[in-house]
């Protein structure tokens, strides 16, 4: 129930992100193809002010329940928001450069976008089944669209359709687990749900059917194995501006939706859906790694590689402690760091008539463009885990809090499969650098694009000084 | 059993019937007016239930709105569902063991005995005064944020279809009322100057 106008005060982020991403739908109406640099400014500055917003307020051992406990404000919530805008912030500069010369750049695209990161939070601060759902839908809604915003290519089309589809089976899977936790517990607020579930006198083996459902809508929006079908092909076929932003923010939303549903109301349930996401993490990191090797597709094979990546999420949740989830939730940061590194370089490799989207593209980058490559050589590292970059730490961590939690075999596991990762990652890495130019694109990518892309490779060495204070602020987060 | 009851037995078997043959029809038209049955039928099932709102809300937008849209869609396009249905037959045994497999492990775990009446009690039925302002009471409070959320999202469908589907086609002849009526008589009228023609046996 919302009283008083000062109790929308810890929502005020995400009112002014919707009253912001009005404002653009209809200028962009009204801003001529010339001037639609404009349009990027103004969705650049709103994620900024959505920022500032937040810090405006942050507390980061804060609680504060709106609207009868359905939009909870805390530190957790915060910190993955905070990210989710950066993360948004520089796609949306590798993006205008490719819907430029893809002849794709249209307001339309701004405004799907910022309301996509408006489900996110949505989801993110979600305390209630119900806005759970709700911002799981606004942001996937946006999604879908964006995938097929190139309506002339009918790969697009086609990706597009398949994830709606298979989006829409998710959604309708978790629907499904959700009222039965409803039908059994009388509740939709997630706190009370605990609260009742607690109590240990709904019948097991309901209960156990509902997690199973719920687990499974959660495992096909992270795209873990056996639900990882759509994610390669969506990959592959959207533009790529679209896939760095599905690959990366959405992933931060997933953490503070599993955050919510698993650890916050089915608490109690801990037993059974930790091993669920056992199964899901140990199928994610074995096919994700085994398949990416087969990979000639650069996009594509960084799709598989995302459900390695999710993999080693759901390792870190599965332990079920605050310290497992910090590490999900510092891993699912700096996977989102790094895979707008990998997804920007593509696109700053691309020009009007060329997709540099195959591995052998990348062929003799270092003679092209030595700086490049070495940009492409630490985002790749990092993503392989190698130290000292920032990736090894968040693989450090995760496997740490598995292993606290009694996880040893699924951590020698994740092990041996960040090894085996570890080959595709060099294999693009040593066609870069040993390998002869194939072909002499020039490099086309603007100021801006090159300035965010070196600070996104940069950011992978430099973050390791700040690893410490990143991980204190997830660990505190959780507390 | 009290007349309710008969009429509840009534509403749902015609509610069966009606929905088994929006799947089972040949033709599409007569397949979405079983489909408008179908709604109608269960609108009825919620007024018996005294949701008298929910159930005229179900006939405004279902039957009146989404079910003419059905309508017009089936018959502009002229969809040759022959080959939709191909192997129909074909795959109905496959289709009707996983159906029923699949129906009899629910019924095992989320059978009555967990569901029941004696389990869980009954909400209270009847609420004071009328079902709609109750309805937009909790509405347009408790519920107002996830009621905005919705809204939103459907801001998204109409923003998603409008960018998809609208393109700005080249050699469209269009009015612009705007432009007719700023015209000048100098934009239109114009006055060309011919020598006048001298020979003989023409002219005045």
């Amino acid at each position: 129930m919302i009283d008083t106008w000062t109790d929308l005060l810890p929502m005020l982020p995400e009112l002014f992100l919707l009253g912001m991403v009005n404002l653009i739908l209809i200028a962009g109406l009204f801003i001529d193809e010339r001037r639609r640099g404009l349009v990027h400014f103004i969705a650049t500055l709103t994620l900024a002010f959505a920022a500032i917003l937040t810090l405006r307020d942050f507390d980061i051992d804060g609680r504060v329940a709106v609207a009868g406990g359905m939009f909870i404000r805390d530190g957790a919530g915060d910190v993955l928001k905070l990210f989710v805008y950066l993360t948004m912030g520089i796609v949306f500069v590798y993006a205008k450069f490719y819907l430029r010369t893809h002849k794709l750049f249209v307001a339309e695209f701004y405004t799907l976008a910022l309301f996509s990161v408006l489900g996110m939070c949505v989801l993110i601060s979600g305390g209630n089944l119900l806005t759970i759902y709700l911002g799981l839908e606004l942001m996937a809604l946006s999604s879908y669209a964006l995938v097929a915003l190139d309506r002339d290519s009918p790969v697009a089309a086609e990706s597009a359709m398949k994830y709606f589809v298979l989006g829409a089976l998710a959604s309708g899977l978790l629907l499904y687990g959700m009222s039965i936790l409803y039908g059994v517990t009388g509740s939709l607020d997630l706190s009370e749900i605990a609260t009742r579930l607690s109590s240990g006198e709904y019948p097991k083996v309901v209960l156990a059917f509902a997690v199973v459902f719920i687990v499974v809508g959660i495992g096909f929006k992270f795209g873990a194995v056996p639900f990882h079908m759509w994610v390669p092909d969506v990959y592959q076929g959207a533009p790529t501006a679209i896939t760095l932003l599905l690959a990366s923010a959405p992933k931060l939303a997933a953490v503070g939706m599993t955050f919510r549903l698993l650890s916050e109301g089915l608490e109690p349930l801990a037993r059974d859906w930790s091993q669920m996401l056992g199964f899901l993490a140990l199928m994610s990191l074995v096919v994700g790694n085994f398949a990416a090797i087969a990979q000639t597709n650069l996009k594509r094979m960084l799709a598989y590689s995302t459900i390695s990546h999710v993999g080693f999420v759901l390792l870190g949740i599965l332990a079920g402690s605050d310290d497992g989830m910090a590490a999900a939730m510092f891993y699912a940061i700096t996977y989102a760091l790094m895979t707008t590194g990998a997804f920007g370089m593509i696109i700053a490799l691309s020009n009007a008539g060329f997709e540099c989207e195959r591995i052998e593209d990348f062929k003799g980058l270092n003679q092209r463009n030595p700086w490049f490559a070495f940009l492409m050589l630490l985002i790749l590292a990092s993503l392989a885990g190698f130290p000292p970059l920032v990736g090894f730490f968040s693989k450090l961590y995760v496997l740490q809090a598995a292993i606290n939690a009694g996880w040893l075999w699924l951590t020698v596991v994740a092990v041996v499969m960040a090894v085996i990762g570890a080959y595709y990652y060099l294999r693009v890495i040593k066609v870069m650098y040993f390998d002869e130019p194939e072909h002499e694109h020039a490099l086309q990518a603007p100021g801006d694009v090159r300035v965010v892309l070196a600070a996104n490779g940069l950011l992978q060495l430099l973050l390791t000084f700040f690893v410490g204070s990143l991980t204190a602020l997830c660990v505190a987060a959780w507390q | 059993m009290n007349y309710e009851s008969y009429l509840f037995l009534a509403l749902a078997t015609l509610l069966v019937i009606a929905a088994g043959a929006v799947v089972t029809l040949r033709n599409p038209v007569h397949a979405a007016m079983s489909l408008v049955l179908t709604f109608f039928t269960s609108a009825m099932l919620w007024i018996l239930l005294r949701a008298e709102f929910l159930g005229i809300t179900l006939v405004l937008v279902y039957v009146g709105a989404v079910m003419v849209l059905f309508l017009f869609v089936v018959m502009m396009l002229d969809i040759n569902v022959v080959p939709l249905r191909e192997g129909f037959a074909r795959y109905l045994p496959v289709g009707l063991l996983v159906a029923g497999i699949m129906a009899a492990q629910m019924v095992a775990v989320l059978g009555g005995h967990h569901f029941g009446l004696e389990r869980y009690t009954a909400p209270p039925a009847v609420i004071e005064g009328s079902n709609t302002a109750a309805l937009g009471q909790l509405l347009y409070t408790g519920y107002v944020y996830p009621f905005e959320i919705a809204a939103v999202i459907l801001l998204v469908a109409i923003v998603a279809a409008i960018a998809l589907t609208h393109r700005r086609r080249e050699g469209v002849k269009l009015q612009d009322p705007g432009k007719q009526t700023m015209v000048r008589k100098a934009d239109r009228l114009r006055v060309v100057k011919m020598p006048s023609d001298t020979r003989e046996g023409h002219g005045a």
